[in-house]
């Protein structure tokens, strides 16, 4: 259930929202967790809510583990 | 992957196998006890390092006692219950909250707790109810979540937390002396959110290593060798190997936030019993955001399902396969505990990825 997805950041919003990236599909998570976050750097995203910054680099390493973990949960 | 990675994978594992003493590692995350078994690490320890699965999947740890109260406020109250998907399928005493949804409940899946809100705003005539359930990385998304509901001054949303935190557990299991543990592969996600400092106070009090772990299978081999040189050495630090996300200090905005809106409270944990202040429940100030006070659920007897060693699974105790129903009675197609519903419970984890031969 702790399970976090790698996003990239593409624009902050109002009200602690932004636009993000996962694996090419865009979505809107709440950044009131990591109000320091800029557009492209990674967050981990669990339940719709940023939980921390990744770096760049290692985000794409998890990133391919996590294309392995939704095929499993199809 | 590449070869450098194979290789360092490689020398990894040939200093596992190499150790020398005996050690019993336990991970209390389900998405460790998933990607352990799906990694196929298990097998090729060698018999001296075992890895054990501690309570680490919040939909498992759930006492039956809680489940069946959420049942029982959705079959006796006119309300919209939205819920992570993980909550659908565990049984209850009776019944199921997917049974309840086929016999004319109105139970919703969601993403995020968010969500509920957007329920609660489309249906003003509405009672909305988020089943809250999760460890230190949820529940700052559902904190938020009913602080924003508050500030929208919506009347027809609240929240029945079963939420838990993670140390209390951790201190029960390491004073157990039934219960053999040598160190600990501490959950990623949840130290991203409460630091170092919990394990600190637990290394030093019970002389075990801990070492906060990813979940790559490189991640998770590096987290063991880290915790063996430990043993090794007769050391018993907390050290980071997921340092790409988890910060010494964690996250204080996420747990301020816990904080805020919550407080700690005694609560059941399947196979645990209860533990003090290891369960959450909404402050005074948020008492009319409490779906347990606001439609009056009772605390329901824990009536434990036949047969079913899930609790022993959870506390350390036993295997999977040691349980008489594992494979046979007990499948994911049909499953009797929740450690096998939820797909993250060390049942359901070994099921999958244990070859048919090995499952006991
Ligand atoms: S195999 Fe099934 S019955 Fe046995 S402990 Fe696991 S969930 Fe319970």
């Amino acid at each position: 259930m702790c399970l976090g997805v790698p996003a990239k950041v593409i624009e902050k919003m109002a009200n602690d929202a932004a636009r993000v990236d996962v694996n090419g599909n865009q979505t809107e998570i709440n950044i009131r967790l990591t109000p320091e976050v800029e557009p492209g750097q990674y967050v981990l995203v669990h339940a719709g809510f940023a939980m921390e910054i990744i770096d760049e680099s290692i985000a794409l390493e998890t990133m391919h583990y996590l294309e392995e973990m939704l095929q499993y949960e199809q | 992957m590449s070869n450098d990675v194979k290789n360092y994978q490689q020398h990894l594992l040939q200093a596992i196998q190499s150790f020398n003493g005996s050690a019993s590692l336990m991970e209390v995350c389900g998405t460790h006890t998933m990607a352990i078994a799906k990694s196929g690490i298990r097998a090729l320890l060698p018999p001296n390092i075992k890895l054990l699965s501690g309570p680490g999947c919040p939909v498992c740890v759930t006492s039956q006692g809680d489940i069946d109260a959420v049942i029982l406020m959705v079959q006796q109250k006119d309300l919209i219950l939205v819920t992570f998907g993980d909550m659908m399928r565990v049984p209850g005493t009776y019944s199921s909250l997917q049974e309840e949804r086929s016999k004319g409940a109105d139970v919703r899946v969601a993403y995020s707790p968010l969500d509920a809100l957007r329920v609660a705003r489309e249906n003003p005539d509405k009672e909305v109810v988020f089943l809250g359930i999760g460890f230190e990385t949820t529940t700052p998304a559902i904190a938020i979540t009913l602080e924003q509901g508050k500030m929208e001054g919506l009347k027809n949303f609240s929240v029945f937390s079963l939420h838990k935190v993670v140390p209390p557990a951790l201190e029960l299991i390491f004073s157990d002396s039934d219960i053999k543990v040598d160190g600990l592969i501490c959950p990623g996600h949840v130290s991203a959110v409460i630091g170092i400092k919990p394990y600190e106070i637990l290394a030093e009090k019970y002389r075990k290593p801990c070492v906060v772990t990813g979940f790559e299978t490189l991640d998770i081999l590096e987290g063991i060798y880290m915790l063996l040189q430990q043993l090794k050495k007769d050391q018993a630090r907390v050290e980071i190997q997921y340092g790409r996300v988890v910060k010494p200090e964690g996250n204080p905005i996420a747990r301020q936030t816990i904080e805020q809106i919550f407080q700690p409270v005694s609560a059941r944990w399947r196979g645990l019993g209860v533990i003090p202040d290891s369960g959450l429940e909404l402050r005074e100030e948020y008492a009319d955001m409490d779906a347990r006070l606001k439609f009056d659920i009772p605390e329901m007897e824990e009536v434990p399902i036949k047969g079913c060693a899930c609790g022993e699974v959870l506390a350390g105790r036993i295997t999977p396969p040691d349980c008489a129903l594992f494979g046979r009675a007990c499948t994911p197609l049909k499953p009797i505990g929740p450690c096998m519903v939820s797909h993250e419970g060390s049942c359901a984890a070994y099921y999958r990825y244990t070859p048919a031969k090995g499952r006991g």
